[in-house]
């Protein structure tokens, strides 16, 4: 039996094309899952076949915010909480654009906190991917309101005593229309529900929760990347449908991972043209669309 | 090139500052705006909500002035011309975003109607108080382009100068209007659209390949590009190349912020707008922006019947600051007379550039008002009598 | 002959331990080498086993990590 040659010049991880390899390897720490979901994030691109240039990425401030710097796409690294306005802009400002917001939690529900849940209300057309390390990460480990009670950070050195943010419950009642938790265990999973949320129109949120090991995990003694992965491992338990009241996260307690929310309303921009054109008929004048300009 | 004339109301109008404001923008090609309700700006937004869906556009309420802020942003490298409006406690949250927009080159407007401050103030009434701010509010080192109309007319011409401004330099320009000029109604001429020049977005032509999204060849402007056409651009508020990407070190800083800062500067001269009068054989200059100019124009004609030598220099662009013809005039008159609704302000300017040749007098007026034409001319008379040390 | 092969980017390799746990086939171990960052990369301890899944690859954080399948030989395989 011959034993072919395997051609070991031609193979490419198959997500490299996604990637700005001229900038890696990236600034995350060992067993921080963010690469990871970034990974789950190229592989739904391929899957889902989307048209990669009319596709942006916008994100924010913080560890998960410099996603925007090493994916191949128009992306934008804007300010510290407002990467879902300036997403919007984007989006009306050119509605064949498929807007990605891939920002971390403290980023979205801290000072993002109202522009999250207005895009929500609107049921604007972006599809918002929060990494949450239930921690402000770059920033040296301070709390974040998806902290879980109990947990000590670098500003409650005694331990916080503040009850956390139950981000799909919030954003389902905010309006979202698509509404999805996994953890960076569930790679599989969240590929499919990002593939799932470029078909939905409409506001779509997508939580992912990671493991912090330099700085969540280390300051509350509960391991390393791995050990944390394997928590996810044993301690999800998936319930599609699930209500969103009872997700909420502790330190070591179940997380309930799935596909919570996945409704039908009008989006923004439909909302907006329906509204004027009943209102002003045939004075109504569509906006022009983008004219792409001559490059070779 | 010229208008497109779908934005073009033209016409004789009699409308106020607010009211022009938006025909300017409209004129200037604007289709998108981003907004959040402030006393006196309120309605230049109002009325581009109820023109631009017959035009074709979008106006956005946000929820605040920090979204309305970067959501304007985000419709530029979307493809759009875009700006907000807003006063004193708006303009304050939007001044990260305007660093935001002058590190990142994003070209859009920013319209201030000055109200008296500071915090909440005086909602309903005028002050020229943030113009230091203007030029200073956000943090770091970055440079803008200032203008102040001081008419319903102007409020449209100069808007449209904004807009090209913004794009030519690929920079946020503030459009310094004040709740006097903001809400006084005149008569405002709309010329037909072919006779309005506007400046297009410098997009490049460059391949896929070729294109630098911050490179620029030999001027200072780099070439955009928008979202969607297959660029795949990186922007980032971080210090960065001239790919765009972050790239923290003194060198690129150095090199960075030192081209922000000359692409606006080596062009000062250029882009400085003021209207003069009388100048040679000055003793006093008065030195005026915004509504304040008009009242100063009465108190210069009095002294000018008192057979006083009184020249006027309103200043059009406030930044960048006209040093280079202050400094000359310093050499030729006594006196700056500086009239402001503030408690000295661009006067700080006109003393820092007259470089100690010519004496600097403030008449200050804490806001809420406008100064009486004899306050002013009070000041005059007295710089008059001064003697050069 | 197996059914897939895993490539490593060894430099970028920050020791993380996912690739080697959640490998299906027990595939991978990490060796006791280091990369220039200190780190020690994985290193494919039963090659056979390998399936091509491309789990590691989904998992890395670092991009370090790519499984393929490898292309059926063409004279059968008695």
């Amino acid at each position: 039996m011959s034993d072919s040659l395997i051609d070991i010049t031609n193979v490419t991880n198959p997500v490299e094309p996604f990637l700005r390899t001229d900038r890696m390897p990236h600034i995350w720490c060992p067993g921080c899952g963010i690469g990871t979901t970034v990974n789950s994030f190229a592989r739904a691109l391929i899957e889902s076949k989307i048209d990669l240039g009319s596709l942006a990425l916008v994100s924010g401030i913080g560890c998960t915010g410099r996603v925007a710097g090493y994916v191949k796409l128009d992306s934008f690294h804007t300010t510290h909480g407002r990467a879902i306005p300036f997403a919007t802009g984007l989006k009306l400002a050119n509605p064949k654009l498929n807007v990605v917001v891939y920002s971390g939690d403290g980023d979205l529900s801290a000072i993002g906190g109202n522009h999250l849940i207005h895009a929500a209300r609107r049921n604007i057309d972006l599809k918002v991917i929060c990494v949450n390390n239930l921690i402000y990460a770059m920033t040296g480990g301070q709390t974040a309101p998806t902290t879980p009670n109990h947990s000590t950070t670098s500003t409650n050195p005694y331990g916080t005593f503040e009850p956390s943010f139950n981000l799909p419950h919030l954003v389902e009642a905010a309006g979202a229309v698509y509404v999805a938790r996994w953890t960076t265990f569930h790679v599989r999973q969240l590929s499919r529900s990002i593939s799932e949320a470029f078909k939905k129109k409409g506001f779509s949120f997508i939580e992912v929760i990671s493991p912090c090991p330099t700085l969540y995990q280390r300051r509350n003694k509960l391991g390393d990347g791995l050990e944390t992965m394997k928590y996810y491992k044993e301690k999800s338990k998936v319930r599609n449908g699930c209500p969103t009241s009872e997700v909420g996260l502790s330190m070591t307690g179940e997380i309930v991972v799935g596909k919570f929310v996945d409704r039908d309303r009008p989006d923004y921009q439909t909302m907006m043209r329906g509204q004027y054109q009943e209102s002003l008929g045939e004075k109504f004048v569509e906006q022009d669309e983008q004219e792409v300009p001559v490059c070779s | 090139m010229k208008a497109d004339p779908r934005g073009v109301l033209t016409g004789t109008h009699f409308i106020d500052g607010d009211h022009a404001c938006c025909e300017g923008a409209l004129a200037a090609g604007a289709r998108f705006a981003a907004g959040y309700p402030i006393t006196p700006s309120t309605e230049v937004v109002e009325r581009f909500a109820s023109r631009v869906p017959r035009v074709g556009g979008t106006f956005i309420q946000m929820e605040d002035e920090l979204a309305a802020s970067i959501t304007l942003q985000g419709a530029v490298w979307g493809g759009a011309k875009a700006f907000t409006v807003t006063s004193g406690p708006g303009f304050s949250l939007m001044m990260e975003h305007i660093g935001y927009a002058a590190m990142t080159e994003t070209p859009c407007v920013f319209v201030d109607v000055q109200r008296g401050g500071p915090s909440t103030g005086l909602p309903t009434l005028p002050a020229q108080a943030d113009m230091m701010q203007a030029r200073w509010g956000s943090h770091g080192d970055y440079e803008i382009i200032a203008l102040c109309p001081n008419s319903p007319q102007e409020c449209f011409d100069l808007t449209i100068k904004a807009f090209n401004l913004a794009e030519e330099f690929r920079v946020p320009v503030m459009f310094m209007m004040d709740e006097v000029v903001g809400h006084m109604t005149e008569k405002v001429i709309i010329p037909p659209a072919d006779q309005i020049e506007v400046v297009p977005r410098k997009h490049t032509r460059k391949s896929v390949e070729e294109y630098l999204p911050y490179g620029t060849n030999g001027d200072q402007v780099p070439e955009m590009a928008h979202a969607g056409e297959g660029y795949n651009f990186h922007v980032t508020g971080l210090t960065h190349d001239e790919h765009g990407y972050p790239n923290m070190t003194p060198a690129v800083q150095d090199k960075l912020v030192r081209r922000l800062q000359n692409k606006i500067r080596d062009a000062a001269d250029r882009i400085a707008m003021f209207e003069e009068e009388q100048l040679d054989g000055a003793d006093v200059v008065v030195v005026s922006y915004g509504i304040t100019s008009r009242v100063a124009q009465r108190a210069i004609g009095v002294a000018r019947e008192m057979g006083l030598h009184v020249g006027k220099l309103r200043l059009i662009t406030a930044w960048p600051f006209p040093e280079k013809k202050i400094r000359e005039l310093a050499t030729k008159v006594k006196a700056f007379v500086v009239p402001e609704l503030n408690l000295g302000q661009m006067v700080h300017e006109v003393e820092r550039a007259a470089a100690g040749n010519a004496k600097t007098f403030p008449v200050s007026h804490a806001g809420g008002g406008v100064h009486k034409p004899e306050d002013i001319l009070k000041v005059i008379v007295e710089a008059s009598r001064c003697q050069i040390v | 002959m197996a059914k897939g092969r895993v490539s490593i980017v060894v430099e970028h390799c920050k020791s993380c331990g996912y690739c080697v746990e959640f490998c299906p086939s027990h595939v991978l171990a990490l060796s006791s080498a280091f990369n220039s960052k200190g780190y020690h990369p994985p290193h494919v301890v039963h090659p056979e086993k390998c399936s091509g899944c491309d789990l590691c690859g989904m998992y890395c954080p670092d991009f370090a990590i790519f499984a393929t399948k490898n292309a059926v030989p063409k004279d059968g395989d008695k």
